[in-house]
């Protein structure tokens, strides 16, 4: 189970990584930006956001995971960080997806 | 099912798996399966054993993709539908068949300043350490790695890293560490947290799932983690 | 002597990654609030325009995210690439250096 979560952290941080470029362009866009935003209410780029609300919010778990088994002493709970990774990544992507 | 059909890799790097038929008895284990092979079937079959009752970790194999004791592993837990698959553990070199080259395990202990270094004489009286305090909690929760080696074959930072210490170098690097007898911990401490040290340990925790002794690796590389980190803080390192 | 750079990234790594803990669940809800009824520019504007807390809020953020991912595709380039050496830290520094630059470029683009 932590060998899943430790991989899905590694490619979600891939895809964030790869994602920040262009977000940052978009944004730079600024007065553009009312222009740009009707692109995004494509269903496949709507669908893509979804997508990486719930990377980011999987990636910001399992870290949390990380921070917590070489920070804080060892106990047996390290089994229920797991979960809470899945918990924080599944309620942000509902969340986003009962706000669109 | 009275017959177990049975995969064997035979050959080095290079090399194939070769079939077997063995028959099935209750409370059979991997080893005696892997015995039966080469007593009756082919003698050429190259493995290690010694014990055979889960104190020496010589039989440690790959059996059914996960490293385990296979002394220790019965048939009825781990060949579901009567299949067995059975190699050499991963991240060694293999010498022949199920036999694997353990020398770059136990270079890496060495590496990981995996020895005691005191200063005591035996002219002096003895260490006095309490067993209830926290470091020596510490150290006993690791120090009963007899190093098998199934840790480093579960690790896959030591498959993309071939460099890594492993994780049962950097375990008994951390028992040393927690020993207050010990007076080379700042060596000890700059030995680990070279390139491929604990800190490419990503807490998979395949090494803790794994270890027949129930050992947590990852625990003792945390600790190590934070001792370094305190040490570099402090500018000690 | 490569202790001493490796302890620095992964502490690096930790502190940036402690940063990031508080500033992405506050972007993430951000997000949520701002996509309900659909996205519109003036809405965020109204929300960055001329507003310092944002901005610095932004310029942390940022300089966090500058840090935090390249430590960590440094490790995934040795792993899964076999990329070492100074060829890998020298890109991974261009890509930093870059994240900084767009990023502070975005958030100044909002600010107005």
């Amino acid at each position: 189970m932590s060998r899943a979560v430790a991989l899905v952290h590694r490619i979600s941080g891939i895809a964030l990584a790869l994602f920040l470029p262009l977000h940052f362009w978009a944004l730079g866009r600024g007065l553009e930006l009312q222009s740009f935003l009707p692109w995004t209410e494509q269903p496949l780029v709507k669908l893509a956001e979804w997508g990486i609300v719930v990377l980011l919010a999987a990636h910001l778990g399992a870290g949390l995971r990380v921070l917590a088994i070489e920070f804080l002493d060892w106990h047996e709970w390290q089994k229920g960080l797991a979960a809470v990774a899945a918990a924080l990544a599944f309620a942000a992507g509902l969340a986003f997806a009962l706000a669109l | 099912m009275s017959v177990l059909d049975v995969k064997v890799w035979r050959g080095g790097a290079e090399g194939a798996f070769q079939a077997f038929e063995v028959p099935r008895h209750a409370s059979q284990t991997v080893l005696d399966v892997v015995i039966h092979i080469q007593r009756a079937l082919d003698p050429t079959l190259a493995y290690r054993y010694a014990c055979r009752v889960g104190m020496c970790g010589s039989c440690a194999m790959t059996v059914n993709g996960a490293p385990r004791w296979t002394c220790r592993t019965h048939v009825d837990k781990v060949a579901s539908r009567g299949k067995l698959e059975i190699s050499p553990l991963r991240n060694l070199p293999i010498v022949r068949d199920l036999v694997t080259d353990m020398r770059e395990f136990f270079d890496k202990w060495s590496r990981a300043k995996g020895q005691f270094s005191g200063t005591r004489t035996r002219g002096d009286d003895f260490a006095q350490v309490p067993p209830a305090g926290e470091k020596r909690k510490a150290a006993d929760a690791g120090i009963e790695c007899i190093g098998c080696g199934v840790c480093y074959a579960a690790c896959d930072v030591v498959t993309w890293n071939r460099d890594y210490l492993g994780p049962a170098a950097l375990n008994r690097a951390w028992t040393l560490v927690s020993d207050e007898r010990d007076v080379a911990t700042l060596e000890r401490l700059r030995a680990v947290s070279g390139d491929a040290g604990c800190h490419a340990c990503h807490t998979h925790m395949s090494c803790t799932q794994r270890c027949p002794k129930q050992l947590s690796p990852t625990a003792a590389i945390a600790g190590l983690k934070r001792a370094v980190a305190s040490a570099a803080i402090e500018g000690d390192l | 002597m490569s202790y001493r750079p490796q302890t620095t990234l992964w502490l690096a790594q930790r502190v940036s990654a402690a940063v990031l803990g508080l500033c992405v669940p506050v972007h993430l809800a951000t997000i949520v609030y701002a996509v309900r009824g659909g996205l519109s520019a003036e809405e965020i504007f109204a929300r960055t325009r001329g507003n310092h807390a944002w901005l610095a809020f932004y310029a942390i953020f940022v300089l966090a995210a500058a840090v935090h991912a390249p430590i960590g595709l440094r490790t995934i380039a040795l792993e899964w690439l076999g990329w070492r050496g100074r060829s890998r830290d020298a890109v991974l520094t261009f890509f930093s250096l870059f994240i900084v630059w767009m990023g502070l470029r975005a958030a100044i683009a909002v600010f107005g």
